[in-house]
């Protein structure tokens, strides 16, 4: 049994301690926002935030949330979160999604790269690849994924 | 692609679906109505579940002339609210269906687009392709072959509610008109269509529409935000992998280490143990071959179950295919003779002026969508239910059928939206889907009581075969000073994509039109073509854009050699080749020339440009790139796209599908771009050795389309081919040689 907050939440889940993050999420507590897409933080569609910091959910096990808050893209884009409702707004503005798949990874890696800003910087478009140059997206959003990005950061401004 | 379908290998369900005129709905649909759904939202998954709802009008179903493809009953549903959810016919995968088919029903239906939702279809004979008269999404067809059928859906819809309203005002219908969702009458009269669903549903469904005349359009044409961008920008849009039915069960699936290859031995006991392992099952694979599923509460114990068996493989039987002495063999196979595509007399060869000979390497490539493949499986008595991202769910259908010893209307195929697929979601042997349902037939006879969903690991995927096949091209040509090509001699090496499936029927004297497509045309060159198709134990298929994704990259860089060695303008010499007829390349290169500033904005020291241009599935896309070499390695900065689809029905997808099969051709370009085998054995297991674009690697790319009202044709894959040749024709101008191999290697 390992305790997990999530979202706010304390969850407790009957899973091997060295179970991912990801699949305590997708297949015991139900949450399928946060995906698998190569189980070996090569293309960050797993990514969530613990504590704060970007994290490849698919490699992190559960052991290492203990204590710690996970926040998963359903909070992070439900209108809750400043930065994470910006963020989606830029998202949908753009029309970033193509099939959509990766998009959960690449807006929780842009929500942790807009919250570790410092305050009224707006980040330079290499700052914005690098941000999220660990984050694949197969379809070739990149293009829409820098404007959102950088929009999302004006409004933030 | 594909209208030649070779009937003697179809499957029998589908040939008999194929065979009559008029296919028969699997669940019966009212003939004689478009749905009212009860509430606005809340659709379930699963065969029309709405019929439930729809009155039952009484109405004599043989009286309709009309196909289960062009009735509204099955694509639209009007709810009291207003909301109009339209049904695809076609798996999205991100090329955007899900949005431009709702646009241009809603254009006829004039709805109030803000209320048009959509919902994915399933392998019922509403869906089928109008045209190809099977489920498919494929060849970039899904907006050509389906614009008059949605736009009649729309039109007759439209008119039910006419008719409703003046039957309701006991007026002429002539009187009457209709603007955004609303049927206006005289004297300031108005009924929106959430209310006259009802009565209008109740109507017979007009056979013959008039539709709008496009200089009318208000909906097809602006540029329109996707249906599903809020959903795929907060997580809450499900794709196959989401599927959760009650006590559902995952399975991973132990291939062997070369293709078609049997196990010798399964030593289990470690996988019995893990928690949450419920069964570890032999299942037979795809080509033959045998493999284990360990069946589990979730992926993460039947990952550890598949990690701790112990198995044998037997390999003695099968080939072992290794992509260097593959290389030699495809060398030694070019020298032989062989089915001719293109004849024309090579005499002239010997006494050209200026000669040229190249030869050229692709590697085989996967398509690595992001969303791993899976499949889930429902077992119920007699019936099968199936929820699985596809771009075939007819075939697929049949496919489970077999499997299951069903018959196919026992069986329901439930499209998913899926997370890419580039053509790997659409394979003539339903290998993924016959998979599944081979692990849940194997399941169900160990007892299992569950749903199983199938769920491939990433390194699954990348070994997993159906690869772009790999291909040799050979080529000697003969031209005078001015360019004028005198003599063409080529070769294709590379192995048949629809050989031995149901589109087997299109290989013609032995040669496979998907490995040649994209040669020659539309340049009027004297060629001669000869194909070569070895059999090897590769898995092959298309990916996106298909023979293109060579034959464009061949072509249009030799077209580019033979102008900078006769010191021509790459634009100007290919103008000159499409000549009057080919009014399609010549705009969408003007295009791309004019918005790029070729030749008359001068470039940063160490930069030139590159044009390339390609015709694929209908549609014409032009290049003209500028890149540099940097450390020696090529730069792509900047890339200006001309685009000729016809009609463009909605601007932002294809503004997107250009940029995003821009990247894709540029991936090919890019290190780590390659499948190899050793002994039989794929090299490759993850996005580490088989690396695909990241952010970092995107160039500019702006999108232009060429302004037109003709039928539109797709957009899913023309953009793909022409970025490779032309980043390549760049690189050659400053090397002043020329780029031949896949990924480019400089050295």
């Amino acid at each position: 049994m390992s305790a997990l907050n999530v979202n706010g939440r304390d969850h407790t889940v009957d899973a091997d301690p060295g179970t991912p993050i990801l699949w305590a999420l997708r297949d015991t507590l139900g949450m399928t926002g946060t995906k698998f897409g190569c189980g070996a933080a090569l293309c960050g569609a797993c990514t969530v935030h613990l504590d704060g910091q970007a994290i490849r959910s698919c490699i992190t096990p559960i052991s290492a949330a203990e204590g710690k808050k996970i926040v998963t893209i359903e909070a992070a884009t439900d209108g809750s979160d400043r930065v994470g409702a910006a963020v989606h707004a830029a998202w949908v503005k753009h029309d970033v999604a193509q099939c959509g798949y990766c998009q959960s990874g690449q807006i929780m890696s842009a929500t942790a790269f807009l919250k570790s800003q410092p305050k009224g910087k707006q980040p330079t478009a290499a700052e914005i690849d690098a941000a999220m140059a660990g984050n694949i997206c197969r379809c070739g959003t990149y293009a829409r994924i820098r404007a959102a990005v950088a929009d999302a950061a004006k409004t933030l401004a | 692609m594909l209208p030649d379908l070779d009937y003697g290998e179809m499957p029998r369900a589908l040939q008999q679906i194929l065979e009559r005129e008029r296919p028969e709905p699997i669940a019966t649909l009212p003939r004689r109505s478009f749905l009212k759904l009860a509430g606005a939202g809340g659709l379930a998954l699963g065969a029309f579940p709405h019929l439930a709802m729809a009155q039952d009008t009484g109405a004599d179903p043989a009286t309709s002339a009309l196909k289960p493809t062009e009735q509204p009953s099955a694509f639209v549903q009007i709810a009291s609210s207003g909301e109009v959810t339209v049904t695809i016919n076609r798996l999205e995968f991100g090329q955007g269906v899900q949005t431009a088919l709702p646009m241009i029903l809603a254009e006829e239906l004039d709805a109030d687009w803000t209320l048009v939702r959509s919902r994915n279809g399933s392998s019922n004979a509403a869906y089928l392709d109008p045209r190809f008269n099977m489920h498919i999404t494929g060849g970039s067809n899904s907006v050509k072959n389906s614009f008059t059928q949605y736009r009649e859906l729309g039109a007759r819809a439209r008119a039910m509610l006419l008719s409703a309203a003046a039957q309701r005002w006991n007026v002429d219908v002539a009187t009457l008109r209709t603007q955004a969702g609303t049927v206006l009458g005289s004297g300031g009269r108005k009924l929106g269509y959430g209310e006259l669903a009802d009565a209008a549903m109740a109507l017979p469904v007009p056979e013959k529409v008039t539709l709008k005349d496009p200089k009318d359009f208000r909906i097809i044409g602006r540029p329109t935000t996707r249906l599903d961008a809020r959903a795929k920008s907060s997580g809450r849009q499900d794709f196959g992998i989401d599927i959760r039915l009650p006590g559902q069960l995952t399975a991973v699936v132990a291939r062997p280490p070369v293709f078609g290859a049997r196990l010798k031995s399964v030593d289990d006991s470690a996988a019995r143990a893990i928690k949450g392992v419920k069964a570890v099952l032999r299942v037979p694979l795809d080509r033959g071959a045998e493999g284990v599923a360990v069946v589990a509460d979730g992926y993460w114990p039947a990952k550890l179950g598949r990690d701790a068996l112990k198995l044998q493989w037997d390999t003695a039987a099968v080939e072992k295919v290794d992509s260097e002495k593959q290389l030699v063999q495809y060398r030694e196979l070019a020298a032989k003779p062989g089915p001719r595509h293109f004849e024309a007399d090579m005499t002239p060869l010997a006494t050209a002026p200026k000669q040229l000979e190249a030869e050229f390497v692709f590697p085989y490539l996967a398509h690595a969508p992001m969303e791993p493949l899976n499949c889930t499986v429902k077992l119920t008595g007699d019936r099968a239910e199936l929820w699985v991202g596809t771009q075939f769910p007819g075939a697929d259908n049949a496919a489970a059928a077999r499997v299951l010893g069903l018959k196919p209307e026992q069986v329901q195929v439930n499209v998913q939206t899926a997370g890419g697929g580039f053509g790997r979601r659409g394979v003539g042997s339903s290998d993924f889907v016959v998979l599944g349902c081979e692990v849940a037939k194997a399941a169900r006879t160990a007892g299992l009581n569950a749903p199983v969903r199938t769920l491939w690991s990433r390194e699954d995927d990348i070994k997993g075969g159906y690869y772009r096949p790999m291909h040799l091209h050979r080529a000697r040509i003969g031209f005078d000073e001015r360019g004028q090509v005198l003599a063409w001699d080529h070769v294709i090496v590379g192995q048949s994509i629809v050989t031995g499936t149901m589109f087997g029927g299109r290989v013609k004297n032995g040669i496979d039109p998907t490995a040649s497509e994209g040669m020659r045309n539309p340049y009027p060159l004297p060629m001669r073509l000869t194909m070569h198709h070895p059999a090897l134990n590769v898995p092959v298929l298309w990916w996106r854009s298909v023979g293109s994704t060579h034959t464009a990259f061949v072509m249009e860089t030799l077209i580019d050699d033979i102008a900078r060695s006769t010191k021509q303008d790459p634009v100007t010499y290919r103008m000159q080749l499409f000549g009057d007829k080919n009014p399609r390349h010549r705009a969408a290169l003007q295009l791309a020339v004019d918005k790029s500033g070729y030749g008359k904005t001068p470039l940063p020291t160490g930069r030139a440009w590159g044009v390339a241009v390609h015709e694929c599935f209908s549609s014409v896309v032009a290049y003209v790139v500028e890149a540099s070499v940097q450390d020696g390695k090529p730069v792509l900065h900047r890339a200006t796209a001309g685009v000729h689809c016809n009609l463009a029905v909605n601007p932002r997808s294809i503004e997107a599908q250009v940029q995003g099969a821009a990247l894709m051709g540029l991936s090919m370009c890019l290190p780590g771009a390659a499948i190899t085998l050793k002994d039989g054995e794929v090299q490759q297991s993850n996005f580490g050795d088989f690396a695909v674009p990241r952010i970092t690697d995107m160039p500019e790319i702006a999108v232009h389309i060429v302004p037109s009202a003709e039928p539109p044709t797709g957009m899913g894959e023309p953009g793909l081919p022409p970025l490779a040749p032309a980043f390549a024709n760049a690189i050659a101008r400053l090397t002043g040689k020329p780029l031949r191999q896949l990924p480019f290697n400089l050295a």
